[in-house]
């Protein structure tokens, strides 16, 4: 099994820390992973992206072209990224701040309102975890209990306290996925 | 087994000197490679094992602060990337020319002058020709993982000391900036005094005893005819290295009509396009250099007696394709595919420049 995963949105939207929680998680069940950040002169509000490869195998390039899934979170992500999925694979997509739908038929595009979700729960920092449930939800590629280990790994033990209110972000994210294509 | 870890490139290398025992870093901040600094101040091994971990006042210093206490025996260095390494190349032939050890890694990023930040291979020629002046050569490795990053700290400190010799670890943005998984290497603790003296007794600046004439860490000899036997003894040191130190790695040559020569991120990349191109029924291979000096040339010669044709895949205008040329020597064709200027090739425009340049010609 090889999965290779886009994360794009805007900075500070937690793009690359979900990114390495979801690495953290391939580690935990003994994959090999790589995540690839696209570095530069970047900043709050601008755009993010990172590269997630879980794997059975040695990974090959961190640069890739087309994706089997690919996460957006933003506009610019959405008209960046939807024709690098490749047919057949997955397509999830945040609706907030988003005016032209993505059109492909021949992908899996699915919805996670992320940002109503967290604004709801009054707690926007969880939003890139209700998304990470999302994205479980249609591909449970890493099991939830590695996901937590995998919290436990890259936190600072004295953030540790905030598992529980992660996991259950990513619960409600994986109770909240629309369809909006399906082959 | 120790401990797997997901760590970037950079913050690895950090770990790395200080788990090999290593006595010194002195550097100056720059992109991409900030984290190594940052990390080793976190870190904070001066509490730890007693490494000396100095921000400098700029690369000039930090490469000058190397060479003194290089001159000492010890295991010392610094890291930069393109700008602060061409800032550092005086005191790197400086180093060559005093036969001092140390360990320089460079991550490389897009020039010509400050360019951009974005991961190049671009500084080849610098990195491998001597880059300063004068007839020397650094010991060139060129890691293509994280798990390479941690290795490379201790094998570049090793054949750095082996060879008296300054040895470089030529990474680029893409590997310092990656995480991957990697295992950590055991603690070593840093040589004493005795030891230092047992291991480089015989040139290292340790203090003058009754017993022994002053060593003097110097690259100036006005005697031309001296400077000539000492230029020998270096050249014979380097013709030393080609014979024993090349390292290299096949990847499925075993059936392969055509090869990619790549070395660092591009090698990775070009993994990706050996399997899309092999999907189409094109047998491709890699041949990757660990080593860029001493460069593979015997075992790309082979090669080259069992293939139709060579592409070399660098994210600079052209530059290690050179070396690979002149390991052909004409036997079959090899052209070169490269970006530049800190864009990154795809797999796919690899596969179809390999089919457009080689196999279309």
């Amino acid at each position: 099994m090889t999965e290779e995963i886009i994360i794009a949105g805007f900075g500070g939207q937690g793009v690359l820390s979900m990114g390495k929680i979801l690495a953290y998680s391939g580690i935990m069940q003994d994959q090999e992973v790589a995540w690839m950040p696209s570095y530069g002169p970047e900043m709050r509000g601008g755009t993010a992206n990172v590269t997630v490869i879980l794997s059975d195998e040695r990974i090959s390039s961190p640069i890739l072209t087309q994706y089997d899934t690919a996460i957006v979170l933003n506009q610019q992500s959405l008209d960046k990224f939807e024709s690098r999925v490749k047919p057949g694979g997955v397509l999830i997509y945040d609706p907030n701040g988003i005016t032209h739908e993505p059109t492909r038929k021949d992908i899996n595009i699915y919805k996670v309102e992320g940002t109503r979700l967290a604004a709801e729960a009054g707690n926007p920092k969880i939003f890139n975890m209700i998304i990470l449930g999302g994205f479980l939800k249609v591909k449970p590629i890493v099991k939830l209990e590695n996901v937590e280990k995998g919290l436990q790994k890259s936190l600072p033990a004295r953030h540790h306290k905030m598992i529980p209110m992660n996991i259950e972000a990513i619960q409600t994210g994986m109770n909240h996925v629309e369809v909006v294509n399906q082959l | 087994m120790a401990e797997v870890k997901l760590m970037k490139g950079n913050e690895v290398i950090a770990e790395a000197a200080i788990r090999c025992g290593c006595d010194g870093y002195f550097g100056y901040p720059i992109t991409p490679q900030s984290e190594v600094m940052e990390t080793l101040m976190l870190r904070k091994p001066w509490e730890e094992t007693g490494m000396v971990v100095l921000q400098a006042e700029s690369e000039l210093a930090s490469i000058n602060m190397v060479y003194g206490a290089a001159a000492t025996g010890k295991k010392v260095m610094t890291s930069s990337s393109s700008p602060g390494i061409s800032l550092m190349q005086e005191g790197l032939t400086y180093l060559a020319g005093a036969e001092l050890p140390c360990l320089v890694v460079d991550v490389v990023r897009g020039g010509p002058g400050l360019g951009t930040i974005q991961p190049a291979q671009s500084d080849y020629f610098q990195a491998v020709k001597g880059g300063g002046h004068g007839d020397y050569h650094l010991i060139v490795l060129a890691p293509a993982s994280v798990q390479e990053m941690n290795d490379f700290v201790d094998l570049g400190f090793e054949l750095a000391f082996k060879y008296r010799n300054p040895a470089m670890i030529l990474a680029d943005g893409v590997i310092g900036q990656m995480m991957e998984k990697v295992q950590l290497s055991d603690y070593k603790p840093r040589w004493t005094d005795e030891e230092i003296e047992k291991i480089s007794g015989d040139w290292a600046l340790t203090g003058k005893k009754a017993n022994r004439q002053r060593h003097i860490a110097t690259s100036l000899e006005l005697d031309s005819y001296k400077q000539e036997v000492f230029n020998q003894k270096l050249q014979a040191k380097y013709r030393e290295m080609e014979e024993k130190e090349v390292r290299c790695e096949e990847i499925a040559c075993e059936d392969a009509d055509y090869l990619f020569v790549a070395y660092g991120s591009c090698s990775r990349i070009c993994q990706k396009a050996v399997q899309l191109a092999r999907e189409k029924g094109i047998k491709v291979g890699i041949l990757r250099p660990i080593t860029l000096y001493p460069f593979p040339t015997k075992e790309i010669a082979n090669l080259a007696k069992k293939v139709k044709g060579i592409l070399t895949v660098e994210m600079s205008a052209g530059q290690m394709v050179e070396d690979v040329r002149l390991a052909v020597n004409g036997l079959i064709p090899v052209e070169h595919y490269g970006r530049f200027g800190g864009v990154i090739p795809t797999p796919d425009e690899i596969v179809e420049a390999l089919e457009k340049q080689i196999i279309g010609a």
